[in-house]
């Protein structure tokens, strides 16, 4: 699937997004991944306060056809939530990479995203899906 | 396309709702190529179907299609299958049956009908299915057969042609709407398909998958083999007792007396939630905090705008408005008993 995946942030391989903003790192899923799942109806987002490990579950994001597990790209301690998308799941379907942010991070220690993909690894990536 | 049973099948063309809600208010072109088809000829035709399935074959009048199920020594469901006896051939039978059990189903019925004069030889690959669903189905293919739509009834079939192509139509479907299933030549399918594209544009008419093909047929309470029907699943369980005739002599016809004298264990029922979670296959039912049943299908319904579920719950729980729940990942969500089916069409 063709991915507009913006080159300010980087991606994992099972479609999240991770934005370095002022040290914190901003996540959420790409285009791909929404249209993969179509039709969402269920979002579960850790709250504020919460340690999340890289490489693991900090989330579930739910459509008609299946549950996702939504990966964690650092260790960290979870800063902010986007508490509306679970009744705007809209807003995650029509802008993914901006109003659907899910949580930022606040990474122990020097957190860094040098492991991920770019954009264009990402949308090489993607086109395969 | 996604492989399923072999096949390489549309499961999405875009959104899932929407695709499901189009089929409800106009119509929806299907490919079903990966269904079974069989005919059932000789002698021995009907009397081997009699045999086969639980339904009363020698009732069936020329023209006429009957739901019926295929099953096992032991009353076990090897698989749900519509009989078609011919318009024309009057002695013969055409099956449909479900792609993921077609060779299983295949071997079974030769081995039982050739003792019994019965041939079943399978013309899946050279027989296309495509079927139009919707409310709009009879508008859009009408003008392209050749006999009048409009004296086809339900459960019907006719031999005829579309857009000059020799096919069988039948007024059958799985979405609980008004529609056809069209049988034609493999080699004249994408004809066939495209024409019907091209001419029921205007009318409504779009290519749906077979995602929505679940949702519609959830919401119109009909079985699907491996959720609501297995061979551990007994048809009297799944509330489809009205397509067993003990007395016609088939597969397991003792066993299946004894579970209706002795009443199910379990039964089907429907389920709806106020939850946003999608209650899925094998999701433990609940009620008092224990597990006291499973989910068989679960989906988002469009019209019902909530999710819902059939449940196989013992008999006490199965009641319109007892209240139960479903857990997903150790978190129990509400949910309650709704009568099936969850969308009648009016008619």
């Amino acid at each position: 699937m063709a991915s507009s995946a913006p080159s300010d942030r980087k991606y994992l391989a099972s479609h999240e997004w991770a934005k370095d903003q002022d040290g914190e790192i901003v996540v959420g899923i790409t285009d791909v991944a929404v249209e993969l799942l179509s039709d969402l109806v269920y979002i579960d987002l850790p709250p504020v306060g919460k340690k999340v490990t890289q490489g693991e579950v900090f989330g579930e994001i739910e459509s008609v056809k299946a549950v996702s597990d939504l990966v964690a790209p650092v260790n960290g301690e979870v800063t902010a939530s986007n508490e509306d998308l679970a009744d705007h799941l809209d807003d995650l379907a029509q802008d993914p990479f901006d109003k659907g942010w899910m949580i930022r991070i606040k990474p122990d220690g020097e957190a860094s995203l040098d492991a991920l993909m770019d954009a264009a690894a990402y949308v090489k990536h993607a086109a395969v899906e | 396309m996604v492989p399923f049973s072999g096949w390489d099948m549309p499961v999405q063309y875009g959104s899932i709702l929407d695709e499901a809600r189009h089929v409800r208010a106009k119509c929806g072109l299907f490919d079903l190529c990966h269904m079974g088809r069989f005919r059932v000829t000789g002698s021995g035709a009907e009397t081997a179907l009699q045999r086969l399935v639980t339904n009363n074959v020698a009732k069936i009048k020329p023209g006429v299609i009957r739901y019926a199920l295929l099953t096992k020594e032991d009353g076990g469901v090897l698989d749900d299958v519509l009989v078609y006896r011919d318009p024309e051939r009057t002695e013969e039978f055409f099956v449909v049956v479900n792609a993921g059990n077609c060779d299983r189903d295949l071997e079974w019925m030769q081995t039982h009908a050739a003792p019994l004069g019965g041939t079943v030889t399978d013309h899946t690959s050279e027989l296309a299915m495509i079927a139009l669903q919707g409310p709009a189905s009879e508008s859009i293919l009408n003008p392209h057969t050749g006999k009048d739509l409009a004296e086809l009834g339900y459960y019907k079939w006719i031999h005829t042609r579309v857009f000059d192509i020799e096919v069988s139509v039948s007024r059958t479907g799985y979405t609980g709407e008004d529609g056809f299933e069209i049988y034609c030549p493999t080699k004249q399918a994408v004809r066939i398909w495209d024409a019907l594209v091209e001419t029921g544009a205007a009318l409504g008419l779009l290519p749906i998958g077979l995602a929505a093909r679940d949702t519609l047929r959830l919401e119109a309470g009909m079985a699907l083999y491996g959720h609501e029907l297995s061979e551990s699943i007994n048809p009297y369980e799944a509330g489809l007792g009205w397509a067993v005739k003990l007395k016609s002599g088939f597969i397991g016809a003792e066993v299946l007396a004894a579970v209706k004298e002795n009443g199910p264990a379990r039964q089907l029922v429907g389920l709806e939630t106020t939850s946003r979670r999608v209650p899925r296959q094998d999701y433990p039912v609940i009620a008092d905090g224990e597990q006291i049943g499973f989910v068989a299908s679960g989906t988002f319904s469009p019209v019902r705008d909530c999710n819902i579920a059939t449940a196989f719950v013992p008999p006490d729980y199965a009641g319109v408005g007892t209240q139960l729940g479903f857990r997903v990942r150790d978190k129990d969500e509400p949910a309650s008993v709704v009568a099936l089916p969850f969308y009648k069409r009016d008619s």
